[in-house]
């Protein structure tokens, strides 16, 4: 089977020059990969460094060491050393993510939110529109919200927007930062199984979940955080 | 997308005399790529703008810039009239202030009409359609087609200013804090505005701000500037969320939210 991402002896930081330039040491030999068609889980307490984790390997935080090896258009691609121009190549084409929260941006209607990730590679806005209208039916993002911007929607309509947005493309890897956070059941369930359907085609799913319910359902593997503790590696 | 930069600066520096303006300034923009370059006031941020859109010499480096042919010309080696062209077709230049860049004396639809007439469009009805046009783009109404920027609000100015640089189809876009002087309201409608024009014509944009609000919404890279250096560069949301150099930690631990 593939391995799209590989993360190897990965280390970060946080130097705080405002506080005296404190060093906070976050994680350090961070050593996983992710094969097609999983779905591995970070697991561990809260500021065990889960999301700075998945942050790294989109490219969002800076990585101090260690390798981050993406199969990017069938080239290998090391996203901790990787330009910027890069970094968003393989934003669009390799690596999606579903954030915590919504970034919402004014003016733009929900639909056009979720539509966008496709439009920006290419597809027709009319397709894409047809798409995001699917995916926020399952999510039962009720229809007259459609055409509004996201900024005024309660936190569960906002995710269900991020979360639509984050699973219309195809990419091969997906990053997911506790999608099921503020949803309900019903919806969970509707996570649960669009994540199925990712793995089905193939994709490596790298997520965070708190919702033991939703990890007992999608886990194919527990990757445990707390073994890359940077005072761990360090004594 | 192509695999050459548009434009390529390499060691550039301006010096007033003794003081610096901006010194050692190296980089590549891509078509379809927005820019922002950010930093605290004297931070050199207009020196380097002006330098690169040719309004201001530097005092030694060089720019390339990839004509619509794929020839590349030194910036600062071209004829005068070479880089008036330039200046009027394949590149922008939205200020601050629009009426350093609007002719506040002749009617909305002339100032949108003259860079078409500039470069050699002689038809009136053309030129008024394509006027029209460009006015509902920046949500100017066709009505006011007639009047005088003078009697236009602040924000209604640098729409009419947007449009204006806009009509000639360009591909390269400087902007100088072109959110700068307006109220919070009108500055975010101006601004949705610019990200969807941006982003619907592929363009290229080199924007000045000190608001990192507004690098967020427009900008794919970032420069944070300060006496005149670059101290931190990379893609807008890796310098914002997680700032590594002194300075740029500051700047983005003094405003609330972006
Ligand atoms: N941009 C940042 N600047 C400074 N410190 C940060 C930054 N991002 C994260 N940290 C710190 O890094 C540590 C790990 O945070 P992270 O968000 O990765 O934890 P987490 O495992 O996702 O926790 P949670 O389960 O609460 O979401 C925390 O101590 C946090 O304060
Ligand atoms: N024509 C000039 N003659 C002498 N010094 C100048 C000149 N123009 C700018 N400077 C100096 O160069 C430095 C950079 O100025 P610049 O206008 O580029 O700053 P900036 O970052 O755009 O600031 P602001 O945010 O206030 O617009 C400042 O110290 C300024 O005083
Ligand atoms: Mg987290
Ligand atoms: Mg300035």
């Amino acid at each position: 089977m593939a391995t799209p991402l590989i993360v190897s002896e990965v280390a970060k930081a946080f130097t705080m020059h405002l506080r005296d330039g404190i060093r906070l040491p976050v994680v350090a030999n961070v050593s996983f990969s992710v094969r097609a068609g999983e779905c591995a889980v970070l697991g561990g307490p809260s500021g065990a460094g889960k999301s700075s984790i998945l942050k790294m390997v989109y490219g969002n935080y800076g990585v101090d060491q260690g390798q981050i090896i993406v199969d990017h258009h069938g080239q290998l691609v090391d996203l901790a050393t990787a330009n910027p121009r890069t970094v968003l190549s393989v934003r669009r084409d390799t690596i999606g993510y579903v954030s915590q929260f919504l970034r919402t941006v004014p003016r733009v209607s929900a639909l056009d939110v979720v539509a966008e990730p496709l439009v920006a590679r290419g597809t027709d806005r009319k397709q894409a529109q047809e798409r995001a209208a699917e995916l926020l039916d399952r999510l039962n993002l009720p229809e007259r919200l459609w055409s509004l911007p996201p900024a005024t929607f309660s936190g569960g309509e906002q995710q269900r927007v991020n979360i639509a947005r984050g699973f219309i493309t195809d990419h091969p890897v997906l990053l997911l930062d506790e999608p099921t956070a503020s949803l309900d059941a019903t919806n969970r369930e509707v996570v649960i199984s669009l994540i199925e359907e990712k793995k089905l085609k193939g994709v490596a799913l790298l997520g965070i979940f708190h919702d033991a319910d939703v990890r007992e359902a999608v886990a194919d593997r527990i990757v445990d955080v707390t073994e890359f503790a940077a005072g761990k590696a360090a004594a | 997308m192509t695999d050459e930069p548009l434009l390529r600066v390499t060691a550039l520096s301006k010096y007033y005399g003794s003081r610096i303006g901006c010194e050692d300034i190296s980089f590549d923009l891509w078509p379809g790529e927005v820019l922002a370059i950010v930093g605290e006031s004297g931070s050199g941020k207009t020196t380097l703008l002006n330098c690169l859109s040719t309004r201001l010499l530097p005092t030694s480096g060089t720019a390339s810039y990839r004509m619509r042919d794929n020839q590349w010309r030194d910036l600062y080696r071209m004829s005068e009239a070479e880089r008036r062209f330039l200046m009027r077709t394949d590149w922008g230049f939205v200020h601050q202030n629009p009426a350093d860049g609007l002719r506040m004396t002749v009617s909305a639809g002339a100032n949108v009409g003259e860079r078409l007439m500039a470069i050699g469009d002689r038809h009136y009805g053309n030129i008024r359609a394509t006027a029209v046009d460009w006015l509902g783009r920046v949500e100017i109404d066709e009505e006011r087609i007639d009047d005088e920027p003078r009697a236009f609000s602040g924000g209604m100015r640098q729409r009419l200013q947007i449009a204006r640089n806009l009509v000639t189809g360009p591909r390269l876009v400087f902007m100088d804090e072109p959110t700068g002087g307006l109220d919070v309201s009108v500055q975010a409608r101006l601004l949705d505005l610019l990200r969807g024009l941006v982003t619907d014509l592929g363009l290229a944009a080199i924007v000045v701000t000190h608001d990192l609000a507004v690098a967020r919404l427009l900008s794919q890279r970032m420069m944070v500037m300060k006496d005149g250096h670059v101290v931190e560069a990379g893609l807008t949301d890796r310098v914002l969320d997680d700032p590594r150099a002194p300075y740029t930690q500051l700047l983005v631990s003094s405003i609330l939210q972006v």
